[in-house]
């Protein structure tokens, strides 16, 4: 309260000063450390969540199509306006207590409903962590201050002698990677300095200088230390609610509703590629198939690794998973994938491959150890996770390969079906600006053109590849189709003869 | 390279039996006296003849643990982390209450990264040349360890063939959590890329200065650089050594100039082309941005082929198995020993007793004086294993008297 006051005094307008003094919530950014405890209806706890889960459900949708931060900000902001509207303190004309209320007990009913797993956990912690930064961002740079002045994050701020012992790392750290635009002189900088662990994202980035296990963190990247509190203070209330839900029976019209909202967030987005087509047509998956399909429809990667399965004779790890997951979604049945490698690690014995593969398969295939019904990779897992080592040929060439090796490759896989050095600029432009799905797509669109995909179709509608059996079960497609219509071409000549 | 005899399981038995030692393994998962959750929710795993595979065991104190592993006579054990249940009990408790909580952080750092860049050995063998390539990684992991996240109980232990493992026993490097553990190890990270990628080091924009961390680690890198790949590895002599070279070099016409020089002279020594690339980066004008790219270049260059290359994943997940000090590697024989990192460059992972050796210096006294004291678990003593066992038991010790100084604060502040 007290600098909420100080503020409008500062404004010089008295009228706010009363305002102020009576609202509930005095920020906009809440860290929701303490729940409601306000009566509210049934239909307004049902109310309060939906409309928040909405916007949760198109933030997680983004991350899953792979949207750039800046479009999914927008699209968050432009949600929130419709569902969830969250006003500046300034705006005086808007029922600004009852907005945040409602953001409020929002918030806790969803923690109710997604606290129950830990993947419901996970899901959520990350939607909401978005959520906030969206806010953060978008929130008036003095309300900002006065909410974090508001709460105690426990940083230090680094004594001057500190900074002059330790200037030449310290900017030697922030100009390795700030924007070559960015004029402030580095020399005047504030820093603050917190446990290391408190900002494992900046450490990750090398964006922080580490000393004794202390990060000196500059004014500028404050706002990690922040997003970082705020995510692991939802992970352990999450954590703590999950334990005292059994405990909740006082009203059994609630559980229900809790029911059908976890439900709700678990069917909205499906984020695997489910075969759905490929198992249902008849035509079993053999394994010597594989060489055949291989060139006419898959994806970069997994020709890449074919390849490298064909000369060596042998897949590392996660080579093996990568392109073992692949085919099992693509309908390659466990008997013939046992096959497909037996066959291919030709070089290596019988028994050591029963002893050291066979398990590895059919643990893929959700047959042993603790039987999971694993997914196939996605295109950001294969970009993001297990990055290849130095002996490693998994991951995705347009991201892992250099420029030179990469055009080589293209050429030598692709050029049966049509791609020409000439396309390559167009597809370099597009690794060179780390869009690897554009350059992907791309050579989908150039190999596919005998098929009548054009520049700009994608896998349809525009679409983009996000899975490599995305790839191979549209190209599939679109070959079946062809089949098909010469088959009713012909049978039509027949009909015409018979007659 | 390995010893020629026969590792059996009788050898192994009278190792288990005799040498190995139980306690001091106990003390240092443990870090005091009495058992605590550090060790009896300590998960263990044995591997046996015939490639079985024993996970999840866990003990109440060091007799149980001998006991056990006398009993199974495993070929080699390993170590996991602290679950929130005694792993044994796994199969009766909630998956969700069986959660891994603590670990030691490890890393891994193996000889088979370092096969694209070595001319010594390749695949399984070392030799005491490509060991330089191990103990120069070892002084500048441990450096910065200490240096940057202020652990101080470190543990180097020689993996028995052509690697070495890192224990990390303090108390905030057991409590991170599988994401912390990530940052540290992409923070330590400078080689990355598969064997498609020319270009593995990328830790900065353009030509802009190196992240601290990194150029601390530089300039004893440099020195290494000049003695161990140019003089001793000669890396650059072969014609396939030369040419990856040059695909790190960001200047067209360099490449071509140098390519054209070395191919009519192919017996320069890498000295003496390193000094070529040096030199036509001197024709270049002083703070020009082509002179500036290509001395960044260099330095990555030097990085490339010199910084430490780790086994990231190893040291990413809380629940990764790492194999027990002292154990026998199955191939070689040798003992995997407790390392000093600051007398790495006298190692000589050829010198590591053998546990053959080891029991036939065991005979020997037990020839030349009967003794009547038939305490078995000190038998080490007797043996060439006493200096590493004594290595591990003065860590153990700092680290309980660590443990011991922060129970009393805690009491204090009551």
């Amino acid at each position: 309260m007290f600098s909420s006051r100080t503020r409008s005094t500062r404004r010089g307008n008295t009228s706010q000063v009363e305002r102020h003094s009576i609202l509930k919530y005095p920020h906009r950014l809440n860290f929701y450390d303490r729940p409601p405890i306000d009566d509210i209806t049934i239909e307004e706890f049902e109310t309060c969540a939906l409309d928040r889960l909405r916007v949760l459900a198109e933030i997680e949708s983004s991350f899953v199509r792979n949207r750039p931060w800046d479009e999914l900000k927008s699209i968050a902001l432009e949600q929130c306006k419709t569902y969830l509207p969250l006003n500046a303190s300034s705006a005086t004309a808007q029922p600004i207590d009852a907005e945040r209320k409602k953001d409020h007990i929002g918030h806790f009913v969803l923690r109710l409903a997604f606290c129950r797993s830990e993947e419901l956990r996970r899901r959520f912690v990350k939607a909401e962590m978005a959520l906030f930064r969206v806010r953060y961002d978008s929130d008036d740079a003095i309300e900002r201050e006065e909410f974090l002045n508001s709460r105690d994050f426990d940083w230090v701020p680094v004594p001057d002698d500190e900074v002059k012992m330790y200037n030449a790392e310290l900017i030697a750290a922030a100009s390795s990677y700030r924007d070559p635009r960015d004029r402030t002189p580095l020399d005047t900088q504030k820093y603050y300095k917190v446990k290391w662990t408190r900002v494992p994202d900046l450490v990750e980035k090398r964006r922080v200088f580490l000393k004794a296990g202390m990060a000196y963190v500059p004014m500028r990247e404050q706002s990690s230390i922040v997003f970082q509190e705020f995510q692991t203070n939802l992970e352990k209330a999450l954590e703590m609610t999950a334990k005292a839900l059994p405990r909740l029976d006082e009203d059994t019209r609630i559980v229900p509703i809790l029911d059908n909202l976890s439900q709700g967030f678990l069917a909205g987005v499906s984020s695997e590629w489910t075969a759905s087509s490929s198992s249902g047509n008849g035509d079993e998956l053999t394994a010597d198939m594989i060489d055949d399909l291989s060139k006419k429809h898959f994806p970069m990667c997994m020709r890449n690794l074919h390849e490298c399965l064909k000369r060596d004779h042998h897949l590392k790890h996660f080579g093996r998973l990568q392109y073992g997951l692949f085919l099992k979604v693509l309908g390659l049945s466990i008997e013939e994938a046992i096959a497909f490698w037996r066959k291919s690690f030709s070089n290596i014995p019988d028994d050591k491959f029963n002893k050291e593969y066979r398990y590895n398969i059919r643990h893929s295939y959700g047959l042993e150890g603790k039987r999971a019904n694993y997914a196939a990779k996605s295109c950001q897992q294969i970009l993001c996770n297990d990055q290849p080592g130095s002996q490693d040929s998994h991951g995705c060439p347009y991201r892992h390969f250099s420029a030179d090796n990469l055009q080589t490759a293209l050429l030598s896989l692709y050029s049966s079906q049509g791609l020409t050095a000439g396309d390559l600029p167009e597809i370099m432009s597009a690794v060179k600006q780390n869009h690897f799905h554009v350059a992907c797509t791309r050579v989908y669109e150039i190999t596919h053109a005998n098929y009548g995909v054009k520049k700009g179709e994608g896998v349809g509608g525009g679409e983009s590849i996000t899975h490599p059996n995305q790839y191979a079960a549209k190209s599939r497609e679109l070959e079946k189709a062809k089949v098909d219509a010469i088959k009713t071409e012909m049978k039509g000549d027949v009909d015409v003869i018979m007659s | 390279m390995a010893a020629t005899e026969e590792i059996t399981p009788e050898l192994m038995l009278a190792f288990y039996r005799r040498l190995y030692p139980f306690k001091s393994i106990f003390g240092w998962l443990n870090h005091e006296h009495a058992p605590t959750r550090l060790f009896t929710h300590r998960e263990f795993a044995f591997t046996l003849a015939g490639d079985v595979y024993l996970r999840y065991n866990s003990f109440s104190n060091a007799e149980e643990l001998k006991k056990q592993v006398c009993a199974l006579n495993p070929t080699r054990f390993e170590i996991g982390p602290v679950y929130s249940a005694r792993p044994r009990d796994k199969k009766t408790v909630r998956p969700a209450a069986f959660q891994p909580i603590l670990r030691e952080l490890v890393f891994d750092i193996d000889m088979t990264d370092y096969d694209s860049i070595r001319t010594c050995c390749s695949d399984a063998a070392i030799c005491n040349r490509c060991w330089v390539f191990i103990s120069v990684a070892v002084r500048v992991l441990d450096a910065a360890i200490r240096d940057q996240f202020g652990y101080k109980y470190l543990l180097w232990v020689y993996s028995g063939r052509r690697g070495i493992h890192l224990w990390i026993s303090d108390k905030e490097a057991m409590e991170l959590t599988d994401e912390q553990r990530r940052a540290l190890v992409n923070w330590m990270t400078v080689i990355q890329g598969g064997s498609q990628m020319h270009k593995k080091v990328n830790v900065r924009l353009g030509t802009r200065p190196l992240p601290p961390s990194i150029q601390t680690a530089l300039e004893p890198l440099a020195e290494t650089f000049s003695e161990l790949i140019l003089a001793d590895q000669n890396c650059f002599e072969s014609e396939e050594g030369w040419k990856s070279l040059l695909h790190l070099v960001p200047d067209q016409k360099i490449v071509a100039e140098l390519t054209k020089q070395w191919e009519r002279d192919p017996d320069r020594s890498s000295e003496d082309k390193w000094d070529d690339l040096k030199a036509q980066v001197k024709t270049l004008s002083k703070g020009s941005t082509q002179r500036n790219l290509l001395m960044t270049a260099i330095e990555d260059i030097i990085l490339q082929y010199t910084y430490p290359r780790l086994d990231a994943e190893v040291s990413k997940h809380r629940n990764h198995l790492l194999k027990a000090p002292f154990c026998i590697h199955p191939k070689t024989g040798r003992v995997c020993v407790p390392v000093n990192p600051t007398t790495i460059d006298q190692f000589n992972p050829e010198e590591v007793p053998t546990v053959g050796q080891l029991l036939r210096e065991l005979d020997k006294v037990a020839a030349g004086a009967p003794d009547e004291n038939t305490e078995h678990h000190s038998d080490w003593e007797k043996t060439s294993l006493k200096p590493y066992v004594e290595l591990l038991d003065k860590h153990v010790s700092s680290l309980m008297e660590e443990v011991r100084r922060s129970k009393r604060g805690a009491d204090l502040s009551w």
